[in-house]
C-alpha cells in the first residue's frame, strides 16, 4: 500500500492532532526511517500541532514524502493564520513561553529533527517547516 | 467519556497506559487518580507507560502534574517502563520529569515505591525473615 506523495489536514480540534500524528507515523514507515527517528518527527510534529492550536486557533499541516537525489525523508509544514511570533529569536529561546506552556515546543522541536524552519508576520500568521531525513543522524 | 483505569492494589494505586494519551483522556486521568489517591488513602501510584509511543511537553507536564499533586496528598509516583526511544526524546525535547520517581519496569517499581513509603520497614518488622522460637 503507498501513500498519496502529500496529505493535508487541518488542525483545529485536539482530536485532529491526533489524527496527524498516526498519518506522520505511516509516512516516516513508508519511507523508513529509524524507530528512534520516526519518535523524535511524530514528537516534534505534536509540539508543532499544539502550538498552533493554542496560539493561533488552529491551522493546516501538510505531510509530503521526500525522495531528492537519492534522499528520503518526511517534511511536515504547519501553516496558520494567527497572531504571528513578534520575535522569533525570543521564541527559540528554552524556557520562554507566552501561554502558559514549558517554552520547550519551538527550541525543542528543532533539536528532534534534522531540518527546521520559521517564518513569521505578525498579524498575518506562522509557517513552520520541519524535515526529517531516513539517512539524517 | 473514555477513561484510564486505576487499580487498587494494597497502599497502591496502579495504572496501565494502553493508548497513547490526548489532552482530554490524560486530563480527566489527573483528576481520576487525585480523587482516587483521596479516596483509597494510597501512599502511592505507580503508572505504567510501556505502549505510550511518544511523550511531548504537554504530556510531561501532565505527569509531572500528577506526581506534585499525589504528593500534596501523600502518595508517591512512579513512572514505569518507558519506552528508549521515548526516553530519549524526552530528555533531547529538554522535559526534565521534576519529582516523578521512574523506574525500569513495575517490579522495580513496585520495590522503588516500598521503599519511598517506608512499607518495605514495615513488611519486615511483621514478617521475620527467621520465625521467633
Amino acid at each position: 500500500m503507498s501513500l498519496p506523495s502529500n496529505e493535508t489536514i487541518r488542525i483545529v480540534r485536539e482530536q485532529d492532532v491526533v489524527l496527524l500524528l498516526s498519518r506522520v507515523r505511516e509516512y516516516s514507515a513508508q519511507v523508513s526511517l529509524q524507530p528512534l527517528n520516526q519518535t523524535r518527527l511524530i514528537t516534534a510534529a505534536s509540539e508543532m500541532a499544539r502550538n498552533m492550536l493554542r496560539y493561533a486557533n488552529g491551522g493546516r499541516a501538510t505531510i509530503e514524502a521526500l525522495s531528492k537525489n537519492a534522499r528520503t525523508g518526511v517534511k511536515i509544514t504547519f501553516l496558520d493564520e494567527g497572531p504571528g511570533i513578534p520575535d522569533i529569536q525570543q521564541a527559540m529561546t528554552s524556557g520562554f513561553s507566552t501561554g502558559n506552556g514549558l517554552g520547550l515546543g519551538l527550541p525543542g522541536a528543532r533539536r528532534l529533527v534534522n531540518e527546521f524552519d520559521i517564518q513569521s508576520k505578525p498579524g498575518k500568521g506562522t509557517c513552520v517547516t520541519i524535515i526529517q531525513w531516513q539517512d539524517g543522524r | 467519556m473514555e477513561r484510564i483505569p486505576i487499580l487498587k492494589m494494597g497502599p497502591f494505586l496502579l495504572v496501565t497506559i494502553q493508548v497513547d494519551l490526548y489532552d482530554r483522556l490524560a486530563l480527566g486521568l489527573e483528576q481520576d487518580l487525585v480523587n482516587m489517591v483521596s479516596k483509597t488513602g494510597a501512599r502511592g501510584v505507580l503508572i505504567e507507560i510501556s505502549a505510550v509511543s511518544i511523550v511531548d511537553s504537554f504530556m510531561g507536564r501532565i505527569i509531572g502534574n500528577i506526581a506534585s499533586m499525589s504528593r500534596i496528598m501523600g502518595a508517591e509516583t512512579v513512572v514505569v517502563g518507558m519506552q528508549p526511544a521515548v526516553a530519549i526524546t524526552l530528555v533531547e525535547l529538554g522535559i526534565t520529569l521534576q519529582g516523578v520517581h521512574t523506574a525500569l519496569d513495575v517490579e522495580k517499581g513496585m520495590d522503588l515505591l516500598l521503599n519511598k513509603t517506608g512499607l518495605d520497614q514495615l513488611q519486615k518488622q511483621e514478617e521475620p525473615d527467621e520465625p521467633a522460637e
